[in-house]
């Protein structure tokens, strides 16, 4: 559904198919691991088999002496970098100086995984042979892997010298100076958020709800793990090829560590088999880097899933403390919320983005909202799809569920009397933009599945909103005339979701060609502008404006040259759809084709750029309904029907949009049932594969139905909004109200797995 | 992943020279398991010897006194490919056709998932329900072993170096008798029994009571265990629900399981109950659907 008349769009909205289809499909696409530089070397890295340890010693001469082997690197052949906050894009702050240490460890390993060493060799098995001979002293210490057990006084420090850092004084990177005196910690950072007066919200309410939730670490479940090649040139040029979803951010960033200038290194992106959040920043490109320079040869890094797992990051695990307050006509009055989120061995966990998302959707007139970030013997945690907002997302949801419960009355209709609307102040003090969530909501009670009867013992149904508020960035586009009309047109954001595509369908439309006409690519960090991540949803909103700019560009310079042909003014030419007409004699036409072909006999080549910094973002929001089955003998939670239903602003490739709300459902439905972290208590996780890391597979999901209603975003060419994220934030506390309704019983913690669903049935 | 020498023995001689050579050896059939122990480093050797290309370890005989004898390194997908099998053997097809997916099955062998003795190994509750029997060869000879009495712990069997797994034969099964076997997991595909039930059900003549039933578990002990006490509990009784009860709280018993990162010990102790109960049920529907 549509809730306004939109413009008579010729390509928004149609399904072509995408540009790089057939090359994915036959196998030719060119990944990360495919690159092959003549001559390369081939890296490993030795990583600890601790989880907290001193490390006493490194020896390597062995390794380095084996034929065969032509560099080993360590953490002492990194420069020291300051630990200062740096910004990143977005408005992210990352610890350049921790970040480094996270990406080879130094004096201490700070968990199982963590580098300590990397080998470029003539062969894998000859770097694996060489691993073997480096000898490394460790001094066990104590490990510390939950956040709850890292906040108590007399816990092991992970990070020596980190100091807590509050919204009030933030203290550069955390880190105590040299020779300075203080308390450490392994909270790194707490803040608060206000809003109203809390003890007169909570003596409005009727119903005082307070409980405990818990979420446990997931794994983004990227099908391809980190590859990165590197080469340095004799002139002191640094080129990666890599698997990433922020070219720039490797290009700044792995600069900042090895010191050198941006403009020294070049990254090239490789099309990426997923990040979902956890390739926006470095992880190993550094390491590849400084073995190149130390060899001068190219040397390809690639790690394997058991590396993944063990070392490149999941979602943050999260505990939830939530109390709130609701009339008994159903209106909430207050909301008090105390998140505490792992971040992994070094600060940044995305307690924000909870904190940001959780309340969003709902007018809530007196509110708090603490957030504190705690650092543990893991490795660092990375983002996932909303990252923060599906741990917020499944307390507050659970709770409305439960209010809705005690109240009588349906879930939606509880959702709808509380709906936020735009203007309306958040607790984060942010006024409420253009927003369809009412119309979300209405659309969701409207479904055939919400009017369905959910039957028979054992069964329940769960609902659940979300909300994300998607990002926006600078974005650059080149888009060059080819002589048969056709264009070139390159861009900065690298395709996870079909954005090319969907860029080069926004680009046709507003110049008026075939989309098919348009083809697409995405360039290295020296061919086009500065593009910040593919990441927050920002992609096609901000590439739809660079697209819209750009075919502005584009046409411009087509009037022109048609002006130019007939001696005419510029304002005496019409352009419509690819054809330029004179109207001081209408019979004189030049189409695009024509204009192309002799571009160069009538002023030169002909290429229409932007570069943007869009603002007018809007949030999204998804309503999801889920069914499940329980078999109670075994526990087990059969997923029977689920639908979402999310505003997507304007869908400008349907069958995207629907692609990435089912695979957010898909994601989440395996976060609420089967995935976890499993570690023992030594810090090793035991399910280190996707045999025992279960997420589901396709006979454990039933058809995802999918809703799409848009409710344009007047801040965009095109009406865009970000899709990719807000379609992950309500899966688990739907699926969380499903069982708990097929149950009987509620559980606060994840996962909802066999085991976990006999006991809470035994608990009963 | 260390290198290592690939040999293609195209008989058993030939392959038995090559155990003898003195270089650390491993056998390869489907390499489902072997390999990735080896890209893991949970294994190492000099010499990977591939056994597909002996002809008796690729060999299926559906005999005359109507027994089967499967080769050790027949793919699983050509057992349930093979229709006369499928057909007579539907307890075989249990496990031959949930042992990972379509890929795995066209390389994975009944002979790798036996010698690579897992606790978890679909095959052999199945197997043992059967009562099937293994011929072991080696430059000495042949011997045979029982299935049940094949297992020595996670990991381990009895095979002797220079040993090999040669055939798994299942002897001709009792009239008015069905084998089914199933296992737990948390998802629907690709995943590792957290605990798994084989039986064999029998009646008497009359079909109305037991005549003889057979009880394998996997994953509740260090290696997969008969259950003589589950069989013993239902034999002369009516195969109604109460008597399967019986059997699973015997199976409950005998299980001594653990608790690892698929499962508790508490948990797969009341799974095997219930696995146990189900296992019957469709046994005796096999029976009386004439399957
Ligand atoms: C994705 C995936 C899913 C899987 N799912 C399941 C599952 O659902 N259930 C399950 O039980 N297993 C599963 N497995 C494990 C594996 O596929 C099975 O155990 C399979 O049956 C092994 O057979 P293979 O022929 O591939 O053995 P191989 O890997 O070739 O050999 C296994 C071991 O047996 C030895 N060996 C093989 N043949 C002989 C012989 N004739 N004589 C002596 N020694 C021999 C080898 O040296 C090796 O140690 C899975 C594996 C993968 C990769």
């Amino acid at each position: 559904m549509t809730t306004v008349d939109r413009p008579p769009y010729r390509i928004v909205g149609t399904r072509p198919i995408r540009h790089d289809g057939i090359d994915k499909v036959t196998g030719r696409a060119k990944y990360a691991n495919d690159v092959q530089i003549p001559g390369h070397l081939h890296a490993r890295f030795l990583r600890s088999p601790h989880a907290h340890a001193r490390i006493l010693s490194i020896d390597t001469s062995r390794a380095e002496a084996l034929p065969g082997v032509f560099a080993v690197v360590t953490g002492k052949d990194f420069p020291e970098v300051s630990a200062v906050l740096r910004e990143q894009t977005e408005g992210a702050m990352a610890n350049m100086g921790l970040l480094s240490r996270h990406i080879m460890a130094r004096d201490k390993a700070w968990f199982r995984g963590h580098a300590v060493a990397a080998v470029a060799a003539d062969s894998p098995h000859r770097a694996e042979e060489a691993l073997k001979l480096i000898e490394v002293r460790y001094e066990l210490l104590p490990p510390v892997l939950d956040a709850l057990e890292a906040m108590k006084p007399d816990a092991p420090i992970v990070i020596d010298g980190l100091v807590t850092n509050t919204s009030r004084t933030t203290r550069a990177g955390g880190i105590l100076g040299p020779g300075e005196d203080g308390p450490q910690s392994n909270v790194a950072t707490t803040f608060v958020m206000e809003l109203g007066d809390l003890a007169n919200g909570f003596e409005e309410a009727d119903i005082i709800l307070e409980r405990d939730y818990h979420t446990t670490a997931a794994h983004q479940g990227y099908i391809e793990p980190q590859a990165a090649t590197a080469f340095w040139s004799t002139d002191h040029q640094l080129t990666i090829w890599t698997s990433t979803q922020g070219p720039f951010a490797v290009r700044d960033n792995t600069a900042a560590i090895l010191k050198l200038s941006p403009g020294q290194v070049k990254v090239v992106p490789a099309e990426i088999g997923g990040g979902f959040g956890a390739k926006l920043n470095i992880t190993i490109e550094p390491v590849a880097a400084l073995l190149a320079m130390k060899c001068g040869r190219p040397v390809k890094l690639a790690v394997s899933r058991l590396e993944v797992f063990e070392a490149m990051g999941p979602a943050s695990p999260a505990y939830v403390h939530l109390r709130m307050g609701i009339t008994n006509e159903g209106r909430i009055t207050a909301a008090d919320t105390r998140l505490i989120f792992e971040a992994g061995a070094i600060p940044g966990s995305p307690v924000p983005g909870a904190a940001n998302c959780m309340f969003s959707p709902y007018n809530i007139a007196n509110g708090r909202i603490e957030g504190i970030d705690v650092v543990v013997n893991k490795p660092k945690t990375l983002s996932y799809r909303a990252p923060g907002a599906p741990s917020g997302a499944y307390a507050v949801e659970q709770m409305l569920d439960e209010f809705a419960a005690m109240l009588g009355k349906d879930p939606i209709e509880l959702r709808l009397l509380n709906a936020a609307h735009e203007g309306d102040r958040r607790i984060n003090g942010v006024a409420c933009g253009s927003m369809g969530f009412q119309e979300t909501l209405e659309a969701a009670a409207a479904t055939d599945h919400y009017r369905s009867p959910i039957e028979g013992p054992w069964r329940g149904r769960g609902v659940a909103a979300g909300f994300w508020g998607n990002a926006t960035g600078p974005a650059s586009v080149i888009a060059g005339l080819l002589p048969d009309g056709r264009v070139s047109y390159i861009e900065g954001s690298v395709d996870i979701g079909g954005t090319r595509t969907t860029a080069a369908m926004m680009f046709a439309e507003a110049v008026g060609m075939p989309v098919t006409d348009v083809r697409p690519s995405v360039a290295d960090t020296d061919s086009i502008g500065f593009t910040s991540n593919t990441g927050g949803s920002s992609v096609t909103f901000k590439q739809g404006w660079a697209a819209y700019e750009a075919a502005q560009d584009l046409k411009r310079q087509l009037i022109e040259r048609a002006a130019k042909t007939w001696d005419v003014p510029v304002d005496r030419v019409r352009y419509e759809a690819g054809v330029c007409t004179n109207l001081d004699d209408e019979a004189k036409t030049l189409t695009t084709n024509q204009i192309a072909a002799r571009m160069n006999g009538t002023g030169g080549p002909i290429i229409g750029h932007a570069t943007v910094v869009p603002r007018g973002v809007a949030g999204g929001f998804a309503v999801h309904i889920a069914d499940v089955e329980v078999d109670p003998a075994t526990g087990k939670v059969t997923l029977t029907r689920y639908s979402c239903v999310q505003d997507v602003g304007t869908a400008i490739h349907p069958g995207y949009v629907e692609g990435q709300m089912q695979g957010g459902a898909a994601q989440g439905i395996g976060w609420a049932i089967n995935e976890e972290y499993v570690y023992n208590a030594e810090g090793r996780m035991e399910n280190s594969s996707f045999l025992d890391y279960r997420m589901p597979t396709a006979l454990d999901l039933p058809p995802i139905e999918t809703h799409l209603v848009e409710v344009p975003n007047p801040g965009h060419p095109f009406g865009v909004r970000g899709v990719g994220e807000a379609a992950f934030v309500p899966p688990l506390p739907a699926m969380a109200n499903a069982v708990a309704h097929a149950l009987g019983t509620r559980m606060y913690d994840l996962p909802m797995s066999p085991r976990r669903v006999l006991e809470a049935l035994a608990r009963q | 992943m260390e290198s290592f020498e690939y040999l293609a023995p195209r008989t058993l001689a030939e392959a038995f020279a090559a155990l003898g050579n003195g270089k650390r050896s491993l056998m390869l059939a489907g390499g489902t398991d072997v390999i990735v122990q080896l890209r893991e480093n949970r294994r190492s050797c000099d010499q990977l010897i591939d056994l597909k290309h002996i002809p008796e370890l690729m060999a299926v005989d559906i005999r005359a006194d109507g027994g089967l004898d499967i080769g050790a390194a027949v793919p699983l997908a050509e057992l349930y490919g093979n229709r006369d099998i499928a057909r007579r053997w539907p307890g075989l097809v249990d496990a031959a056709s949930i042992i990972g997916g379509r890929a795995i099955q066209s390389r994975a062998s009944f002979g790798g998932n036996l010698c690579n003795a897992s606790p978890a190994a679909d095959s052999s509750p199945s197997l043992m329900a059967h009562g099937a029997v293994l011929t072991i060869a080696s430059a000495g000879g042949t011997r045979t072993v029982p299935v049940d009495e094949f297992f020595a712990g996670p990991g381990r069997s009895v095979l002797q170096p220079g040993e090999v797994l040669l055939r798994v034969s299942i002897p001709p099964q009792p009239a008015r008798s069905a084998v089914f076997y199933h296992r737990f997991i948390p998802r629907n595909e690709m995943d590792i029994a957290v605990a798994s039930a084989g039986v064999r059900l029998v009646l008497d003549e009359s079909g109305d009571r037991i005549a003889s039933a057979r009880v394998a578990l996997g994953a509740v002990a260090a290696t997969p265990i008969m259950v003589p006490a589950a069989a013993e509990a239902v034999v002369g009784q009516a195969p109604v629900a109460d008597t399967f009860a019986k059997a699973g709280e015997a199976a409950s018993a005998a299980a001594q399981p653990i608790t690892d990162m698929r499962g508790s010990a508490a948990q797969r102790k009341h799974l095997v109950s219930v696995l146990t109960v189900r296992a019957f049920e469709h046994a005796l529907q096999r029976i009386r659907e004439g399957r």
